[in-house]
């Protein structure tokens, strides 16, 4: 039975409303199941008509303790959560995370491993690309964006899931190595994906950045100056888009990063027109960096040879030699064993810069690890960026800011 | 790896208190809680480090003192290099720590998250809200004394709590099949289901 609308009741509700709240204004709760939040954002606005006058973002709907998590098995059992960081790329997650265990043991994997980890990585940044663009192509209304790169992406999890076994959760890292080597022929597959790729993505980009509906939404809306980008710590494509040019891969190449030829595409104004043209230039550039690694793929070992306590030895060596099986079940039960002291480790990933820091107390366990989350700082402008700005354009610049809240919340 | 090579000696001349601290890789100090705030200004007007990458705290569990220590990460995007700074709060029951809200607007959202999850009471901070649990959560999930499993809380809109008549609980298995805790012996440490009281197959005892 309905209960009764009971005056009293509604008034006492009124009177404890927040007494800094305006009633001239409205009160706008958008999310966490919404379209165009991509996940659980919600936030909670103060309207004045259709204009945001203040913006709260509310996140955590979709917090599971990866620190905690983390703090309670040994560093091999956590990679696959890795994966659920930033799960539209989880190969690049999986080389972040493994390279700053490595940096911790202070353990170089030799350069195949490196270079598998770079194509991996590389694929992995356009393929959350896609579904970055893709998904703002929907929230700016542009349709036909969302199926041409979904299948791009397809194409994509077909050599994810030949290589790693898996489409989505892929993880693909182990501390000091790999779980496997390359399929044969996946490296000429990868090459025969870049080929077709790149006519197709100048046709992704040519629905949109000639666009005069995808213009008038994107063009002046959502600008980021450079000194904002700066002081919220923004990263990836959004501190770009504003015109900085820091990337890790150039600034401080690891797993070889070094050896390849990419530029890093800036934006002027840091508009959200500016970061899409961003995201669209470094798929660009993903390709060219795997073609260079697939060309020059170095042969011999993929994982870390010299590091017993660390890296399982390959399982047939496990069946039949004792020694091997004694090193494998130490692996298994203990962990990968690790020196006391605190390292931090940055990687470039698709959304930004995603850091991990760990203390280690020794043993395969870690005391304390604290994932830095682009995702996260991303969003922590939106308080600021939203002001001002129509309710639909703030669709717009959510889709600009291309976050996972997988990796916000944590 | 490139690494700012005199910042340690210059640091050292303008902050005597600073002191050199262990780490793997970047530059880190060690800084009273009092001039960490002078100590991060320095970093990023003087020697240019202009990124607020990080800021977290270490829980270095109840039996030991100082308990928590707060770390800044800083990135400089001229000379690619990273420092770190860290600072031991005085008070082991109720840790607190300048805030560096005023020197990066990126800190707020982290210290944020640092109050939520260790209880860290960043003064001066703005708006000092719990950030990934709901208002009102009354743990802090990261402390070494919070269990991995949980803890029985009431929900948090008492409206919701009365209509929907659960609350959060524990969860089984100890939070997980598998778990292993640093510094245990062997035994301990290997990774096991800890507790089987009550799990997919065996219903939660009433």
């Amino acid at each position: 039975m309905a209960t009764e609308f009971s005056y009293p009741d509604a008034a006492a509700k009124a009177a404890s409303f927040p007494k800094e709240f305006d009633p001239e204004k409205m009160s706008l709760s958008m999310g966490p199941s919404h379209p165009s939040t991509h996940g659980v954002l919600r936030i909670q606005f103060e309207l004045d008509g259709e204009i945001v006058t203040k913006a709260d973002p509310v996140v955590g709907y979709l917090h599971r303790g990866d620190e905690k998590i983390a703090e309670n098995m040994t560093y091999n059992q956590f990679v696959p959560y890795t994966d659920r960081l930033d799960y539209l790329a989880p190969l690049a997650n999986n080389m972040a995370y493994a390279i700053a265990v490595e940096r911790l043991a202070n353990l170089e994997v030799p350069p195949r491993c490196q270079a598998i980890r770079v194509i991996t990585a590389e694929l992995a940044r356009i393929s959350a690309h896609l579904m970055g663009l893709g998904a703002y192509g929907i929230d700016v209304g542009a349709w036909s964006v969302f199926m041409y790169a979904f299948e791009e992406r397809e194409k994509l999890y077909k050599l994810f899931e030949e290589l790693t076994g898996a489409r989505f959760t892929t993880s693909y890292a182990r501390i000091g190595g790999l779980p496997r080597d390359l399929p044969e022929g996946w490296t000429q597959r990868v090459d025969a994906f870049c080929e077709q790729f790149l006519p197709i993505l100048d046709e992704i980009l040519s629905l949109l950045s000639r666009n005069k509906i995808f213009l008038d939404r994107t063009v002046d809306v959502g600008v980021i100056t450079r000194a904002d980008a700066i002081a919220y710590g923004l990263t990836g494509p959004n501190l770009r888009g504003s015109g900085v040019a820091t990337d890790l891969r150039k600034d401080r190449p690891y797993s070889g990063y070094e050896q390849y030829e990419f530029d890093v595409p800036v934006g002027a104004k840091g508009d959200c027109y500016d970061r899409y043209l961003c995201r669209g230039e470094e798929m660009k550039q993903s390709v060219r960096i795997i073609r260079q690694a697939t060309a020059k793929l170095p042969g011999g070992e993929w994982y870390a040879k010299d590091a017993r306590r660390i890296f399982a030895p390959p399982k047939d060596k496990i069946l039949t030699s004792m020694e091997e099986l004694i090193n494998n079940f130490m692996i298994v039960t203990e962990g990968p064993q690790m020196p006391a002291g605190e390292v931090y480790f940055e990687a470039e990933n698709p959304k930004g810069v995603l850091g991990f820091y760990i203390v280690s107390k020794g043993g395969g366990v870690p005391w304390r690890m604290k994932i830095r989350s682009p995702s996260f700082c991303n969003l922590s402008i939106l308080p600021k960026l939203c002001v001002g700005n129509l309710v639909s354009d703030v669709v717009s610049i959510l889709g600009s800011l291309d976050f996972v809240m997988g990796e916000c919340d944590r | 790896m490139t690494t700012d090579v005199d910042l340690p000696t210059a640091v050292s001349q303008q902050f005597p208190s600073a002191t050199s601290r262990a780490s793997l890789d970047c530059p880190a100090f060690n800084i009273p809680a009092g001039e960490a705030l002078a100590l991060l200004r320095h970093l990023r007007d003087v020697r240019g480090y202009d990124f607020l990458m990080d800021v977290t705290a270490i829980d270095w569990s109840a039996a030991q003192s100082p308990r928590f220590t707060v770390v800044w990460h800083l990135y400089s995007s001229t000379g690619h290099t990273y420092v770190r700074v860290a600072s031991d709060c005085a008070s082991d029951t109720e840790p607190a720590m300048p805030t560096a809200t005023g020197l990066w607007a990126a800190a707020d959202w982290h210290e944020r998250e640092t109050y939520d999850m260790l209880g860290i009471h960043f003064t001066g901070h703005p708006d000092l809200r719990r950030i990934l649990m709901w208002d009102g959560y009354p743990y802090f999930p990261l402390r070494k004394e919070f269990p991995l499993a949980g803890l029985p809380t009431e929900l948090a809109d008492p409206e919701i709590a009365a209509e929907v008549r659960a609350g959060v609980i524990a969860a089984p298995m100890a939070g997980g099949p598998f778990v292993a805790q640093p510094g245990e012996p062997m035994s301990a440490a290997e990774p096991r289901a800890k507790d089987e009281a009550w799990n997919e197959a065996k219903e939660k005892p009433q």
